[in-house]
């Protein structure tokens, strides 16, 4: 009996290893977003971006420094986080959310799945629900979303004061892109 | 045996539940694991300037500021005069950000014809998280040369001076602090080298007759301050103050003392002000103050700054 437990317990812990592989997560994830406007174009980047994704429930967790975004022009970066998100106050954009359609996805097989995540979005503050389609990539194992989506800048009480009205874009294009190559 | 048994099933019971636990917060998990960042802290003042003397600021890489300031007359010259707005003493200025952290700029002033040049390096950036600096600390050296005449002497003569008579030289290092989003401070020893010897012997009596020869100062020590308030996103009050160490300030010249307003829209900002000194680089403006507040010597300022992203982006 003994050695029958002894046996057993290396299953066990090996099970429970298993499990905590179901979680995959990066710390260099890439978020970018543009904004077009009849006056100018402003774009920026930030490839800091840490993300969670739990292969067997479908929960989907970004975490954004606003910060780390940055512009071609130094003022426009300045601006961002003195301006429009306050970074100071508001330091990060926190995403939690959950993939729709799991039972969609075989993350064992290489393939591309398109699939909804629908969570909560806080940001300068303020938390909306939103749901997006994106896109799952499988190769060799390792699991990389896609999404694009449109944010309205009101949604999050950024306001855009009169005299630039004509340079920032009310909706804001956002790209996602991680690969979640490193497990937890 | 069934001992043995039920311990296993506890364990496994509480692993499964700490797993349980984890999935609500992954966030958390990678989060621990994360070194600490080091954030730095950003818009201590809106401007390079803080009225007239520098701020811990420097534009960024590859920008230039095109800088236009105005000093009207003294206000108390009344309504003949249209409070000083009849007389106007401007510099244009060039600043252009080589890196993030060192600048360089060039000027010419009516005031005293003055040509002036100068860089300003930053040494420290105020930052929390993995480094913890509670300040930012720069250096500003600035180099002028006064190319006006010397006016003519009572003999008709006018005095000969030479390169050196006309360049003085201000080393400033700026020390300052954001307190809060709103509230910035900063504290500025400086150092003031003038071997200008028009400046001593360039002054007259009410009759013109003689020329008053002051005690000449080659070397001024004053230690300014200045500050911000923001009071909404884009307007800030700002003031600043010089203070010269009496026994090295030059005769019959004041403290220049200032008060303005930023006012902040896209790629410009606008600075109005209040001020008792005409000059507008550190030399002139720290020891060639003529004026008192106290007096009505009060002249109306304004900055303009508009930036240009001239250089390359990475």
């Amino acid at each position: 009996m003994k050695t029958k437990i002894i046996l057993i317990c290396p299953f066990l812990i090996l099970l429970c290893s298993f499990v905590v592989a179901q979680k995959v997560y990066t710390k260099n994830g890439a978020i970018s977003f543009f904004s077009s406007s009849p006056m100018e174009n402003i774009a920026a980047s930030n490839n800091q971006v840490m993300s969670v994704l739990n292969q067997s429930t479908g929960d989907l967790q970004f975490s954004v420094l606003i910060k780390s975004f940055h512009f071609k022009k130094s003022l426009m970066e300045t601006h961002f986080n003195e301006n429009y998100l306050e970074s100071d106050k508001y330091p990060k954009a926190i995403f939690r959310g959950k993939i729709n359609d799991l039972s969609k996805l075989n993350f064992t097989t290489d393939g591309s799945y398109t699939v909804e995540v629908t969570g909560d979005l806080t940001m300068h503050g303020i938390t909306n629900r939103i749901t997006t389609t994106g896109k799952i990539l499988i190769k060799s194992g390792i699991a990389t979303a896609m999404a694009d989506f449109k944010l309205k800048l009101a949604d999050y009480k950024i306001k855009i004061p009169a005299i630039v009205k004509d340079n920032i874009a009310e909706i804001i294009d956002i790209k996602v892109s991680c690969v979640y190559d490193q497990k937890l | 045996m069934k001992k043995i048994i039920l311990l296993i099933a506890i364990s496994c019971c509480s692993l499964v539940r700490s797993f349980a636990q984890d999935t609500t917060d992954l966030l958390k998990q990678i989060e621990k694991e994360e070194p600490r960042k080091t954030s730095y802290t950003i818009a201590t003042f809106k401007s390079t300037r803080v009225i007239t003397g520098h701020s811990v600021e420097n534009i960024g890489k590859g920008v230039l500021d095109v800088r236009i300031l105005h000093r009207f007359g003294p206000i108390n010259r009344g309504i003949y005069d249209f409070f000083g707005l009849d007389y106007a003493s401007m510099r244009m200025g060039f600043d252009y950000g080589i890196t993030n952290n060192l600048m360089i700029g060039v000027g010419h002033s009516t005031w005293q014809k003055t040509y002036d040049a100068f860089f300003k390096v930053k040494l420290l950036r105020q930052s929390t998280g993995a480094v913890n600096m509670p300040v930012t600390m720069s250096f500003v050296s600035t180099m002028a040369v006064r190319t006006e005449l010397a006016r003519l002497d009572t003999f008709n003569k006018r005095i000969h001076t030479s390169f050196a008579d006309k360049t003085s030289f201000a080393e400033q290092l700026i020390i300052g602090r954001k307190f809060s989003n709103k509230f910035s401070l900063q504290i500025m020893p400086t150092y003031i080298f003038n071997h200008n010897k028009i400046d001593s012997i360039n002054r007259y009596t009410k009759d013109n007759a003689n020329i008053i020869r002051g005690q000449k100062r080659k070397n001024t020590f004053a230690i300014g301050i200045g500050g911000r308030l923001k009071i909404s996103k884009r307007v800030s009050i700002n003031a600043e103050y010089y203070y010269q160490l009496p026994d090295t300030k030059p005769d019959k010249k004041f403290n220049s003392v200032s008060l303005g307003v930023d006012i902040e829209t896209g790629g410009h900002v606008f600075q109005l002000h209040l001020t008792n000194s005409n000059g507008m680089t550190e030399k002139s403006l720290i020891t060639d103050t003529d004026d008192k507040w106290k007096d009505g010597y009060i002249r109306l300022g304004f900055n303009i700054s508009r930036v240009f992203n001239v250089g390359k982006h990475k």
